[in-house]
């Protein structure tokens, strides 16, 4: 089976710092992987590249048997790649339907944008998602005005009505109450196997709920990768994490 | 055509609509017809210099409206509007010039100035001037291409912000230096002027000013109602959501270069048209037209009336044009301190400007509205027409870590 997503020998510097180091990494459609490390290890640097918002200095991310290490953050979006930020980041000033109705899947350009309508297809999908993130009451209220876990479920939901191949899902959980993590993980459960998702977290406690593989980063580097259990026992890993 | 319909329709419900639909009307009709009709002893007759003032306030409510649809919507705080609105005038103006003849004071086929330069035949780019629909053209197409050109590589190089604002701020001020040489070609510090007739109507004829002034108002309620549908559209949506938070709309998957130049040249159009219906009625252009604090005047204008509105933008114009023109005059050396005055006092009391203050003052009587909210008084709908959240008057960016 070939890869849907393959990050290879990538390196990324900043001012000296070798954020990525020749990093190698690949993801099987359908997978629900989560990518662990500690502070500064490189995973949301990662991220970064995978979605072009940072160009890498060598390597080549392949998705799908198409190399979109030099596309911009849009043309990556349309291939799809959809990414959910660290920090939940919706549009304030449009209302929780309209932040949905934004990020329907199709063409993105101007005038197409400009005589466009929902066709039946995407309200049910924007209907899904309401339903599926459980904000389907606060359709009329500002996004702004929504609480912390409720702006990451949108953003979430956000993602659902995009339809993307692959999601990326950064610090899901950063934030939140102990009810709200349950219900992202119930959420991100009933996402694996119709899309391929990628978690990036630290909180071992999450990943250990909702992982299948983890993959460890460590100094830009992948230092482990395979099922939860034997990561876990991995004297390296350890060693990391707890320090020598 | 039955789409055009209930969306007008449905925009007969908001008060906001029936303010400007009372302005444009009062420029399309009341006061020309009230300067062409009525003897000049009337009480009722418009004055020549009202209907000339009129008209020029419709102008500065154009730009001012295609300064809210980049600034308050799109986050975009332009300071090189006056730019655009300049390049329409000249392009106007050229025709003009050309239309003069040989009734200049050389009685020569050059315009004036070029006589006195001691040029022998006219500028390659003078040619086609001769023809009305060319410089019309010309008007809406040169500060399209301009803004199109300057707006392509500042968006692509991502400057935002104020950045951007000093950016277009040091454009206009270099374009001004260039209309000021000599060598230029456009008549230097004097500009254009002294001009005699737009397609053979003589410009003194009341009955010519008049239809200048009706046709400004025409151009107004158009421009009002593009920028209007444009708001309401998705396209609309992304822009605001653009400014709001750029970086998500990037990672939604549009590309958010195309929707600012979209949207920055639509209203450098717009500029150009208002510009070209300028500058007959006022007699002159020149390059003090593209000084830095024109363009910051109209920003100021938007502010005043509230940003996000177009209405308010409209009424923002006026009245501060309004003030202004009563000022000048009454109280001159205090007109400037009145103008930074209002801008304080309207950021920091009236964010949403003008707009936001006659709401405030109470529900404004629209036959329609009311009568709509009294006959399905339960379930408030959502008031479309109601500011967006503040946020930083230069549309600062919100980036995700």
């Amino acid at each position: 089976m070939t890869a849907l997503l393959s990050v290879d020998k990538i390196t990324v510097h900043f001012d000296g710092f070798r954020a990525l180091d020749e990093l190698t990494l690949s993801l099987q459609a359908g997978e629900l992987r989560c990518v662990v490390g500690p502070n500064g290890a490189g995973k949301t640097t990662l991220m970064d590249v995978i979605t072009g918002k940072t160009r890498p200095d060598s390597g080549t991310v392949t998705f799908g048997g198409r190399d979109i290490t030099r596309l911009s953050e849009h043309e990556i979006v349309a291939l799809g790649i959809g990414r959910k930020f660290q920090r939940p980041t919706v549009f304030p000033g449009h209302t929780v339907f309209e932040n949905l109705e934004l990020t329907t899947k199709g063409n993105k350009g101007v005038f197409r944008t400009l005589f466009a309508h929902l066709s039946a297809d995407e309200r049910q999908a924007i209907e899904r998602a309401l339903e599926l993130t459980g904000l389907a009451d606060q359709r009329r209220t500002l996004a702004g005005l929504l609480s912390h876990g409720q702006k990451q479920w949108l953003e979430i939901g956000m993602l659902l009505v995009e339809q993307p191949k692959l999601l990326l899902v950064d610090e899901p959980v950063a934030g939140m109450a102990q009810h709200e993590i349950e219900r992202t993980e119930e959420i991100l459960a009933s996402l694996a196997g119709q899309h391929t998702v990628v978690v990036v977290d630290h909180d071992m406690a999450f990943v250990r709920s909702i992982a299948r593989t983890v993959t460890v980063l460590h100094e830009g580097r992948v230092l482990a990768e395979g099922p939860m259990r034997d990561v876990q026992n991995d004297p390296r890993v350890i060693e990391v994490y707890l320090g020598a | 055509m039955s789409q055009v319909a209930a969306r007008v329709r449905r925009a007969m419900h908001h008060w906001d609509v029936w303010v400007v639909a009372v302005v444009c009307a009062g420029v399309t009709l009341v006061v020309p017809l009230l300067n062409v009709l009525p003897s000049e002893r009337s009480p009722l007759h418009a004055s020549e210099f009202l209907v000339t003032i009129v008209g020029k306030f419709a102008c500065y409510a154009i730009v001012a409206v295609a300064m809210d649809l980049v600034w308050g919507y799109a986050g975009i705080l332009s300071l090189c509007h006056a730019l655009f609105f300049a390049l329409g005038g000249y392009a106007m103006g050229m025709y003009l010039m050309r239309s003069i003849g040989t009734e200049g004071v050389y009685r020569s086929t050059l315009p004036d100035f070029m006589v006195f330069l001691d040029w022998k035949e006219l500028p390659w780019y003078w040619h086609g001037f001769e023809h009305f629909w060319f410089a019309a053209a010309m008007a809406l197409l040169v500060p399209g291409l301009v803004a199109y050109i300057f707006g392509f590589f500042a968006f692509r190089s991502r400057i935002g912000g104020v950045y951007f604002s000093i950016i277009t701020q040091a454009f206009t001020y270099a374009a001004m230096l260039l209309f000021f040489r000599n060598a230029t070609g456009f008549g230097g510090n004097n500009g254009l002027t002294d001009f005699k007739r737009i397609l053979g109507y003589p410009l003194r004829e009341p009955s010519t000013r008049a239809v200048l002034c009706a046709l400004t108002g025409a151009a107004l309620a158009i421009s009002y109602a593009l920028c209007r549908a444009l708001a309401a559209s998705r396209v609309g949506r992304v822009l605001t959501a653009m400014r709001d938070a750029e970086s998500k709309v990037r990672f939604s998957g549009y590309n958010p270069v195309a929707y600012k130049l979209f949207a920055w040249t639509f209203s450098a159009v717009l500029c150009g048209a208002a510009g070209a219906l300028y500058v007959p009625q006022v007699g002159i252009v020149n390059p003090s037209e593209m000084q830095p604090s024109s363009s910051v005047e109209i920003a100021v204008w938007v502010a005043v009336g509230g940003r996000g509105t177009l209405a308010g933008a409209i009424l923002g114009a006026l009245f501060v044009n309004g003030a202004k023109s009563w000022l000048t005059v009454a109280f001159p050396t205090a007109w400037l301190y009145v103008l930074g005055g209002l801008f304080v006092v309207v950021t920091l009391l009236l964010p949403g400007g003008l707009l936001q203050g006659i709401r405030a003052l109470g529900r404004i009587p629209s036959g329609t509205a009311r009568l709509a909210r009294s006959v399905r008084s339960l379930a408030p709908k959502r008031d479309s027409s109601s500011p967006p959240p503040a946020h930083s008057i230069a549309g600062g960016e919100k980036t995700p870590p």
